[in-house]
């Protein structure tokens, strides 16, 4: 294998990474865009759908199995989240720190309940038979090349979330009222737009995106109760790096956060990566602490 | 239709409005005049519900809303024009006008997205710039798209927090015939704070005037002089 098929690798399952990122951190985004909620259960969203989509491949054989998880994994995601904001988070409305502290505790009391129910060690969903295999290239400068289909397929997952996310905020009715919600939350409900409503169905949206991820997720490595952890806080990386209220900056910082690690990680240990990652984050936000791109929201001014 | 009874309302521990009380009849276009910082905005605020009451009632079109939400009062038919025009910076002319239907009567409004015709023969310069970003209009347009976006809704009652703050004075006319369009025209009632003593002299059919959070005085302007009360106006 050449040094440009293991290049073009590594390339590939950055961006295979940076795809399980930015499913996870569209939603962290969101919320915290336009609620100005930092959601620290956020990760557990992730290991829910993960387990969901296990048990999903449990009860369901044959091709339409896998289908089934996404959807079950992103319903049970979203609803778990649409609880969260009408028991939780609605009642610490402007008040961040409480926020922060609480969907805390919730984020361990879904670990020690995922714990108690599967236990400690991970459970593994079975790839369906035909995302088995992988391209392989044989000849030429990328020969010894070789892309599951499994992480293919992640990456069309997230390309597709994407647009679906990108269509309805620019052409549904439900998406003006959350672009309306974001740039003057008190404006558009005088003009009687029921901006808990907005709340509720973009942070449930969130969640279950989190949840399509944790199933994405599951394919590839084993499900445990701390999965969401360890995506999660590269995920908040990629909302800080990609700025606010930006679609395309989220999208660009989580393959630039993607691609780094990945490449890094060929020259050094994973954790030297991240304590690399880090580093450059924080000198990133010394120069741009709004992220890549940035949209004034008056939910921001006032915080 | 619109009737305030001791309402109170303070900022943490100031309290900015003590025991007003003011009424609109259907139809009917009322100024509220005072200084700066007498509390006009915040009790045009409490009338839409974007500032919480601490004593006293809000009654509009027959039913209590002292507590409820904004989004249902607006619904119940109150269109609101804030101070600073609040047009979203980043959606576009039509996008911000199809906000306005977001509080459309179930059943009153031809409903969906659509834009009522007589929206654009009130304000003609809106229909050639569809899709030009809100935030990039000048204050006179953005006020106009204001103004219509409050009626896109067709409301009963029409509120507007200085409307001719910061426009030059041509446009300042052009919306003075456009608000007396909508009251006698639309008939829809208005409640207009305003400086400009002139412009809402020539709008209303009653004032009140504001000071330290109470109402002083209330008139017709038929019965009274501007001058008469413009030692309760000027600094």
């Amino acid at each position: 294998m050449g040094h440009a098929a293991i290049i073009a690798g590594q390339g590939f399952n950055g961006v295979s990474l940076a795809s399980i990122l930015l499913l996870t951190a569209l939603g962290l985004a969101l919320s915290f865009g336009l609620m100005n909620v930092i959601n620290m259960a956020h990760g557990e969203m992730l290991m829910v759908g993960g387990y969901l989509s296990f048990l999903a491949t449990k009860m369901v054989h044959g091709p339409l199995a896998f289908p089934f998880a996404l959807l079950l994994s992103f319903a049970g995601a979203a609803l778990l989240g649409a609880l969260l904001e009408v028991t939780v988070i609605r009642w610490l409305y402007g008040r961040p720190l409480d926020t922060l502290l609480a969907t805390w505790g919730v984020s361990l009391i879904l670990q020690q309940a995922a714990r108690s129910l599967f236990g400690a060690i991970g459970v593994e969903v079975v790839a369906p038979h035909w995302l088995e295999g992988s391209v392989s290239i044989e000849h030429g400068l990328l020969a010894g090349l070789s892309m599951p289909y499994v992480r293919i397929f992640i990456i069309l997952l997230t390309v597709a979330v994407l647009g679906l996310l990108m269509v309805f905020i620019a052409r549904t009715r439900w998406g003006l009222y959350l672009r309306a919600v974001h740039q003057d939350r008190e404006m558009a409900q005088a003009l009687g737009v029921n901006t808990r409503w907005v709340d509720l169905v973009v942070f449930s949206m969130g969640t279950g995106v989190a949840g399509l991820a944790g199933a994405a997720l599951a394919l590839i490595a084993p499900v445990t109760p701390t999965v969401g952890q360890s995506y999660v806080v590269y995920a908040f990386l990629v909302v800080i790096v990609g700025g606010l209220g930006s679609l395309f900056g989220t999208t660009l910082a989580a393959l630039l956060v993607g691609l780094f690690s990945a490449g890094v990680q060929m020259f050094t240990s994973i954790s030297l990566a991240d304590v690399w990652l880090l580093v450059l984050v924080i000198l990133f936000i010394q120069f741009r602490p709004k992220g890549i791109i940035y949209q004034r929201s008056r939910a921001m001014k006032e915080a | 239709m619109l009737e305030l009874e001791g309402i109170c309302a303070a900022y943490g521990k100031s309290r900015v409005l003590e025991n007003v009380h003011l009424s609109i009849a259907p139809a009917e276009s009322v100024t509220l005049l005072g200084r700066n910082g007498v509390g006009k905005t915040t009790l045009l605020r409490t009338i839409v519900g974007l500032h919480p009451v601490s004593q006293g009632t809000v009654r509009f079109a027959g039913e209590e809303v002292t507590h409820s939400a904004a989004y249902q009062r607006a619904r119940k038919g109150i269109g609101y024009v804030p101070q600073g025009r609040g047009i979203f910076p980043h959606l576009t002319v039509e996008e911000n006008l199809r906000l306005g239907s977001a509080s459309a009567r179930k059943g009153e409004h031809n409903g969906g997205d659509a834009i009522p015709a007589h929206i654009f023969e009130l304000f003609p310069l809106l229909r050639r710039v569809p899709n030009r970003k809100g935030g990039v209009l000048s204050g006179g347009e953005q006020q106009q798209l204001a103004i219509a976006r409050a009626m896109v809704a067709q409301p009963k009652l029409l509120i507007l927090d200085e409307p001719t703050e910061g426009i030059q004075p041509s446009i300042v006319q052009q919306i003075e015939e456009i608000l007396r369009e909508i009251r006698t025209r639309l008939k829809v009632a208005i409640l207009l704070v305003e400086q400009y003593l002139d412009f809402a002299w020539s709008i209303a059919d009653r004032f009140y005037v504001m000071r330290r959070g109470r109402i002083v005085e209330n008139g017709s302007p038929r019965d009274s002089d501007p001058a008469s009360i413009h030692h309760l106006l000027s600094v």
